[in-house]
């Protein structure tokens, strides 16, 4: 048997139920690993060794005495650290949490541990996952496991790196303009955001709520579906989640209507449009049509998506005051308004110019000028898209426009930075589901394939995403480390 | 006077509720030690969100109703930014109208009792702040302040009237109208401490509107008006400029005080609250609760003059206690007998609790119930006591909570009606009184006082009208 911290989620869970290792010895393999890797790495924030191993052990009890162990029994799942975790520090990779340990679970986290799954740990990411690079971590930038020199895509970084890199089984990730897509693209590994409302965004430290939700990040589409399907449901603590059926993995993929997004092929990298280009190919070969359509609206979306975002951003960041939680600041010597500017000096350079953009957009005079006039770009786009989607069953495209890059080298620029988000951001306006799938490599470097559906048509991606899984051979397991 | 304009802006806590407007918190927080009514939804804590309050939501329609505003299909929450200590998230959650309709109440009108119209501008639905407790000074001036976050997250209701009051009398009125509609409803109890708050805005002349915040009661909202329209027409009057500006109300030293902070330069960045997606109400949500709404004072004034044959003044004295008239209709459920209940309840009653407490929930934890007070009617009405009897009974019952006929029975308080008894009672009267008696034979005065000693010498419980029959008997027949 090859190493225990190389097995995928259900053959984690097979092995612990049928006994050929304990949830204990699962565990301390993975611990091994971390310990092996993560001075390269740097996935993890916070890593709860001890939970871990205290969970696997009332795991290996329970089986022992016979009791139902849950569908996730003894995987261990790094947890992006904008997820809130009972009585494990959740900083959001800014130093204005530094010292924040929240009294509570996020209801995913709590589906998880009902389900027998163990939280490992807390993973890097930008800071409040603003970033496409894990270069805003306040603490330190994640690297990728493909080629340590390279970005491992952001925000959820450290969630695409720990999967890739084996020190997880899985991870949740967060994905407001692409988060969870652009890791698991650069990392090679899959990564779904789901339509919005389907997880229950309670516990997710809010950077743009009307736009983001909570997603798997796997190894394997099989693990993906178990993940969706144990964190999905509505919750009567976000008024935003909404009741859905579940997906499940052995339907026959029928003759689907895809697209090829072409303003999405033509501004990308030439590597990345042949990969994706062969990738459609085999689409048709499964029985698809596939056919190259435009979306008219497209080249608002960035803008849009940017406007919303830190518009809602600086509305939601403005609680953190270090009143009643945060870092170590004395308050002598300040007055109320004063010691605020102080507290909220912390915040890193990406963070302040959202909350500076966010608050111009919203102010008085501005509001129908910019806030308004993205969210009727943004109805607007989601209105074309719903009708494209009358007519095809799924929208295909690169995830990102470009393979990783370096670190540094789009850091100095805001503008360039936010450029790789334009494929992604669609999904999230829109409200849709989107998975990116690993299809591919230019120089060694990671290439994944962007799938989005109808809201709620999670089913049709997964469908998709299994057979090309299985039809499409490329390397799975990265040498770099 | 010069001519006056006053707008006000009210906020009612929604007292009825059990929690508060979005977490499951209890909504009355008062009497509890400092943050000990919280949670990570209404303390702010990062990822929490907000979970609406249906009842919430129900209360503020009915206000709205009774204060004749429309209540729109679909309502929205926004959000309204501004940093301030008391305010865990550094942002209300809140309505707002100036994008479009969107709050619970809009394009009321209310009428005060000499029919004169009082337009709404709207209502709406918001979250309390925590509160500060300086320990002495303002907080600017002192390094730290305590903050409790108990009564952060409570419902409050918002009226916001246009300025349509032409004097500090016609405010009066109308807060005294709305209070009593407010607690007619069942939405808010005005007389907890700090359930209702009233902001002002004072013009003269057509000049600068003044605001003034900070008035904690409606008491002193017209003492703070009469205050700034003297300060207003002292400056006019000596030509000097009225300067637009936000003055706060000092309820020790009752004057108005410009304040330190520029609050009418706020942005405060309204956006529509992304966690509370638009709440359609449905066609069916105003009828139906227009079907459960208690009765307004007015309606249920004529009621009290109609069906139950009240006066307008004992009418008048139940309404303006609404505790008092819930109490009066839950008696009547037991025992119909709508004027001797009444009136029963707004002598020697009232004058009782009156007496007894000065809590606003006076009713809530008396040992007499509505049962006690139809038997004891049933007791009067019957001639078993008489009324003198009735009043000791029930001060009996006041302390103990036992059962009217049962205190009657252990006292032996119930009436004399027994002939050969108040005979006796009758010649001892005679024999002890005897220039009365002669006095009586001619003036009839001297013969109620001859009866008021029968009462009294049989401690009240003679019943009066066989006691007065035997001593005219006595008086003319002396031989008998």
């Amino acid at each position: 048997m090859s190493n225990l911290h190389d097995l995928l989620a259900y053959e984690v869970v097979a092995g612990i139920n049928g006994g050929l290792f304990s949830a204990e010895e699962y565990v301390n393999s993975i611990l091994k690993r971390i310990e092996d890797v993560e001075s390269k790495l740097h996935s993890f924030i916070t890593l709860d060794s001890e939970g871990a191993l205290s969970a696997a052990k009332k795991i290996d009890r329970k089986i022992k005495e016979k009791e139902d162990t849950g569908e996730l029994a003894g995987i261990t799942v790094g947890i992006k650290d904008n997820i809130s975790t009972k009585n494990i520090r959740t900083t959001c990779a800014s130093k204005i949490l530094e010292d924040y340990v929240p009294s509570y679970d996020a209801t995913v986290i709590k589906h998880l541990k009902k389900n027998g799954a163990i939280i490992l740990g807390k993973l890097n990411l930008d800071e409040f996952g603003m970033g496409s690079t894990t270069e805003y971590s306040r603490y330190q930038p994640t690297h990728n496991p493909w080629n340590l020199d390279y970005v491992p895509g952001g925000s959820s970084g450290g969630s695409g790196a720990a999967v890739a890199a084996r020190e997880c089984t899985v991870s949740l990730g967060s994905d407001t303009g692409g988060s969870i897509r652009c890791p698991a693209s650069f990392c090679s590994v899959v990564g779904l955001k789901p339509t919005y409302g389907r997880v229950s965004r309670y516990g997710l430290i809010s950077y743009a709520n009307s736009l983001e939700q909570i997603g798997p990040i796997c190894r394997s589409v099989r693990d993906l579906v178990m993940m969706v399907n144990i964190i999905s449901g509505k919750d009567e603590m976000d008024n935003t989640s909404i009741p859905s059926s579940p997906i499940t993995l052995n339907n026959k993929l029928g003759k689907l209507n895809v697209a090829i997004i072409k303003e999405l092929i033509t501004g990308s990298d030439h590597e990345v449009s042949r990969t994706i280009y062969s990738a459609s190919e085999k689409f048709k070969e499964i029985g698809c049509t596939c056919d190259e359509i435009s979306i008219k609206n497209l080249h608002y979306a960035l803008p849009s998506y940017y406007t919303l975002a830190s518009a809602e951003a600086s509305s939601n960041l403005a609680r953190y005051d270090n009143i009643r939680y945060g870092f170590d600041l004395p308050v002598e010597e300040y007055k109320w308004d004063t010691y605020f500017s102080k507290v909220r000096e912390n915040f890193g350079e990406e963070v302040k110019r959202r909350i500076l953009i966010g608050s111009y957009v919203l102010s008085s005079g501005y509001y129908s000028k910019y806030y308004l006039k993205a969210r009727r770009l943004r109805s607007l786009l989601r209105l074309e898209l719903l009708t494209l989607f009358k007519k095809y069953d799924l929208l295909i495209g690169p995830t990102m426009p470009i393979p990783p890059f370096k670190f540094g080298e789009k850091i100095d620029d805001p503008i360039k930075m936010y450029l790789v988000d334009i494929n992604t951001v669609i999904a999230n306006l829109a409200g849709i589901p989107a998975i990116s799938l690993p299809v591919g490599f230019s120089n060694g470097l990671p290439i994944g394939l962007q799938i989005m559906a109808a809201p709620f048509e999670e089913q049709k991606l997964i469908d998709a995403s299994y057979d090309l899984e299985n039809s499409i051979n490329i390397q799975r397991r990265t040498n770099a480390i | 006077m010069s001519l006056v304009m006053i707008g006000l802006e009210i906020h009612a806590q929604i007292t009825a509720l059990n929690s508060k407007l979005f977490c499951s918190c209890r909504g009355n927080y008062r009497e509890l030690g400092p943050n000990t009514n919280i949670c990570e939804i209404c303390c702010g804590l990062p990822g929490s969100l907000p979970v609406i309050n249906q009842k919430a939501i129900e209360y503020s329609a009915m206000t709205s109703l009774a204060l004749g505003c429309k209540v729109p299909d679909k309502i929205m929450f926004y959000r309204k930014n501004y940093f301030y200590p008391d305010l865990p998230k550094n942002f209300q959650i809140t309505q707002y109208n100036v994008y479009g309709y969107s709050s619970i109440g809009v394009d009321g009108i209310y009428e005060l009792d000499d029919a004169k119209q009082i337009r709404i501008s709207r209502i709406q639905l918001e979250e309390d702040p925590g509160r500060i407790a300086y320990s002495e000074g303002s907080m600017n001036v002192r390094n730290s302040v305590l903050l409790d976050y108990n009564r952060a997250g409570v419902a409050l209701i918002e009226i916001v009237t246009e300025p349509d009051f032409t004097s500090p009398k016609e405010v009066r009125q109308f807060l005294n109208k709305l209070s009593l509609t407010l607690e007619h409803i069942d939405v808010c109890d005005t007389l907890l401490e700090g359930s209702v708050r009233c902001d002002v805005n004072v013009s003269m002349e057509g000049g600068n509107k003044v605001e003034i915040k900070n008035i904690n009661s409606f008491r002193e909202v017209e003492k703070a008006i009469n205050y700034e329209i003297a300060r207003q027409s002292s400056l006019y009057s000596r030509n000097l400029k009225i300067e637009l500006e936000t003055r706060h109300w000092d309820d020790r030293k009752k004057i108005t005080f410009k304040s330190r902070s520029k609050e009418e330069e706020h942005d405060y960045r309204y956006f529509p609250e992304p966690d509370i997606p638009i709440i359609v109400l449905g066609n069916d949500f105003v009828s139906n609760l227009k079907k459960r709404m208690p009765d307004l004072p007015n309606q249920r004034f004529e009621c009290f003059v109609s069906k139950y044959k009240l006066s307008e003044h004992t009418s008048n004295i139940l309404i303006n206690d609404k505790k008092l008239a819930d109490f009066f209709e839950a008696t009547l459920k037991v025992h119909f007998s709508p004027t001797e209940i009444a009136n029963f309840l707004i002598t020697d009653f009232k004058s009782l609790i009156e007496d007894d407490s000065e809590s606003t929930d006076y009713l809530k934890n008396l040992k007499v119930k509505p049962e006690h007070i139809a038997e004891l009617v049933k007791l009067i009405e019957g001639n078993k006591i008489s009324r003198i009897t009735a009043k000791d009974i029930l001060v009996k019952i006041f302390e103990s909570g036992m059962l009217p006929s049962e205190v009657m029975n252990n006292t032996n308080s119930y009436k004399i009606a027994d002939e050969k008894t108040l005979m006796d009672a009758v010649q001892s009267v005679f024999d002890k009184e005897k220039s009365a008696v002669e006095d009586a034979k001619t003036n009839s005065e001297a013969i109620n006082f001859l009866l008021g000693k029968v009462m009294k010498f049989t401690n009240g419980r003679a019943d009066p009208k066989i006691a007065m029959r035997i001593i005219n008997n006595k008086l003319h027949n002396p031989d008998k």
